[in-house]
């Protein structure tokens, strides 16, 4: 990768207020209870890797973050403020299209299957949001937009369309279409579960040094190398609850909780 | 490749690979298909002797073709005949998209006031919109710009002087086409990934914004092709305008043929028009194709122009190596 600097991995600032909050958050698809009353705190620059079985309500959780889904119960902040929500006198009042969407632009988020704009080249799916959403000039997002593509490793490919891409170069393009929008928080839903295993690797080096350089990121993800290595905690979540969290070692090497034991060992 | 895994003779095979020349070709020996050149000939028989049956007729007076064909009246039809097309098709378009959006929306109100709208329309007989628009002011005498439900009015004016035939025309065409149009628009809404709604939101993007960067763009690649056979459809429907008196082609043919009494030889004249016409018409539609197709697959078709030059380049290069 050409010029990403490993700087010093910042550490978390337990102190300070949490970025994201999340507190109790109940969800249902019809009679189905997705998310049982979750509750998480994420600092800012932490690197928090959510691991489980499918099903078990991560990918879920995290679109709740973004309000790409409404959560029934609980509360969820970013940055201090109510995600898809507003309060008012004591009551909540839901926020319309043009807030959320607003509250979105400091969210970042990468998909599983990258989701880029397949009628833009990688440069324009990049400078898409920047210029028709934050009103940047479009020489400036240009430029800024080749810096982000350098930093994933694709100077070279600006103007190539997605299917021109290989499924790792077409991640690497979606995370710097995110990150174009300067968000304070990264969420990433399972980057690598539709590559193939040659291209995990790049997409992982890139999310790393997000990492390295302070982002704050929430990860749904089956790759347990990249939890133990690059994530400040882990939570590992079953059947809509919290089972267990804590430093990246203690969860994955030496587990509390029988589910968790199971589900590691049937990953590694 | 391992030899005992074919049957039959090894003999055989062995012999077939041993002469196995890595600098050459494969030079076989093709297949004949006789029944090709049978066919081919019956149907090129088939259309020699109907060519024929049309080119000797003694009751085609030719010279009457060759004269109406650049006449002024019929290119005066030929003129409006465009007009009407494109001033229908593009608000028809416009219309569509917002119909289809309606249709789209999570608004029960407007889904339904859409869904009824295309009932409405496509329900009922083109030939039958026209004359009812035509017919308007049967329906009402004066047409006035006011406050609704009440006496105060700004404006008024006779129905017959403000709508002319010309723009009962225009309006039924555009209201007929608009029903058609929605569904096809819709068709291709529907045909883009849930996916790209989602990665629009997370970047901050409204629903609009949404609609009109990342998702119309997309359904374009899918809405183009039928669109361009409802151009072409659109066309020929305007020759319908002449049962309320639009003096596009068609009419200007009759009234000409009503005169000279030479009905089949106008509509030659017609028809040419017509073909000319649509055929002038694919050329945009190709291109729109190829624009709308930027991204879907690695490499875009070559245009028919890239097509003509590349096979004379291949033709040439094939000479210059069997020389």
């Amino acid at each position: 990768m050409s010029t990403v600097t490993a700087t010093e991995h910042r550490a978390p600032d337990a102190a300070a207020e949490p970025l994201v909050r999340v507190q109790s958050v109940r969800k249902s698809y019809g009679a189905h209870q997705v998310l049982r009353g979750i509750t998480l705190d994420v600092h800012p620059g932490e690197v928090l890797c959510l691991l489980g079985p499918s099903g078990s309500g991560k990918s879920t959780l995290l679109r709740c973050v973004n309000h790409l889904e409404r959560i029934d119960g609980g509360r969820i902040s970013v940055g201090g403020q109510l995600v898809g929500y507003r309060q008012h006198q004591g009551r909540i009042h839901e926020m319309t299209q043009r807030q959320i969407a607003e509250q979105r632009r400091g969210i970042g988020m990468v998909f599983q299957r990258f989701n880029l704009f397949p009628h833009k080249t990688a440069l324009e799916n990049i400078t898409e949001a920047p210029v028709g959403v934050r009103g940047i000039g479009k020489t400036a997002a240009s430029a800024r937009a080749r810096e982000l593509l350098d930093r994933v490793g694709l100077a070279d490919h600006a103007g190539k369309y997605p299917t021109q891409l290989s499924g790792g170069q077409q991640q690497r393009v979606a995370i710097a279409r995110a990150l174009a929008m300067d968000p304070e928080l990264m969420l990433f839903d399972e980057p690598t579960s539709a590559l193939d295993p040659e291209l995990v690797g790049e997409v992982l080096e890139v999310m790393r040094s997000l990492a390295d350089a302070g982002m704050t990121m929430i990860v749904v993800t089956h790759e347990i190398g990249f939890a133990r290595s690059a994530a400040d905690r882990v939570v590992f979540m079953d059947g809509g609850v919290v089972v267990e969290q804590g430093d990246p070692a203690q969860v994955i090497d030496a587990p509390r909780h029988e589910r968790t034991r199971a589900f590691i060992q049937s990953v590694l | 490749m391992s030899h005992t895994l074919i049957p039959g003779p090894p003999t055989a095979a062995l012999e077939t690979f041993a002469d196995i020349d890595d600098a050459h070709d494969i030079v076989a020996v093709p297949v004949r298909h006789p029944w090709r050149w049978a066919s081919a000939a019956v149907v090129l028989f088939a259309v020699v002797w109907a060519a024929q049956s049309v080119l000797t007729n003694k009751n085609i007076d030719f010279p009457v073709i060759g004269r109406y064909l650049f006449d002024w009246n019929i290119l005066h039809g030929v003129w409006l005949t465009i007009v009407v097309t494109v001033i229908s098709m593009v608000v028809s378009t416009v219309l569509a998209i917002v119909i289809a959006a309606m249709r789209l929306s999570s608004n029960p109100v407007l889904t339904a006031v859409a869904w009824c709208y295309v009932w409405l329309f496509r329900g009922t007989p083109m030939l039958v919109q026209i004359v009812l628009w035509g017919y308007l002011g049967l329906l009402y005498a004066r047409l006035s710009i006011g406050i609704p439900f009440t006496d105060i009015v700004f404006a008024s004016a006779d129905t017959n002087a403000l709508i002319s035939s010309f723009t009962a025309g225009c309006i039924a065409l555009t209201l007929n086409q608009a029903a058609y149009s929605s569904e096809i628009v819709r068709a291709g809404m529907l045909s883009v990934d849930e996916g790209q709604r989602e990665a629009s939101y997370s970047l901050g993007m409204s629903p609009m914004y949404t609609f009109r960067r990342v998702l119309l763009p997309q359904a374009m690649r899918v809405i183009i092709p039928p669109m361009g056979n409802e151009v072409i459809s659109m066309l020929k429907n305007t020759s319908l305008l002449s049962v309320i008196a639009v003096l596009e082609l068609y009419t200007q043919a009759t009234m000409i043929s009503s005169q000279n009494l030479k009905q089949v030889e106008l509509l030659v004249v017609v028809s040419v028009w017509y073909l000319v016409l649509t055929s002038i018409l694919s050329v945009p539609q190709y291109h729109l194709e190829r624009r709308f197709g930027r991204g879907s697959s690695r490499t875009l078709p070559p245009t028919p122009w890239q097509r003509v030059t590349r096979f004379v380049a291949d033709h040439r290069s094939d000479k210059g190596a069997r020389a």
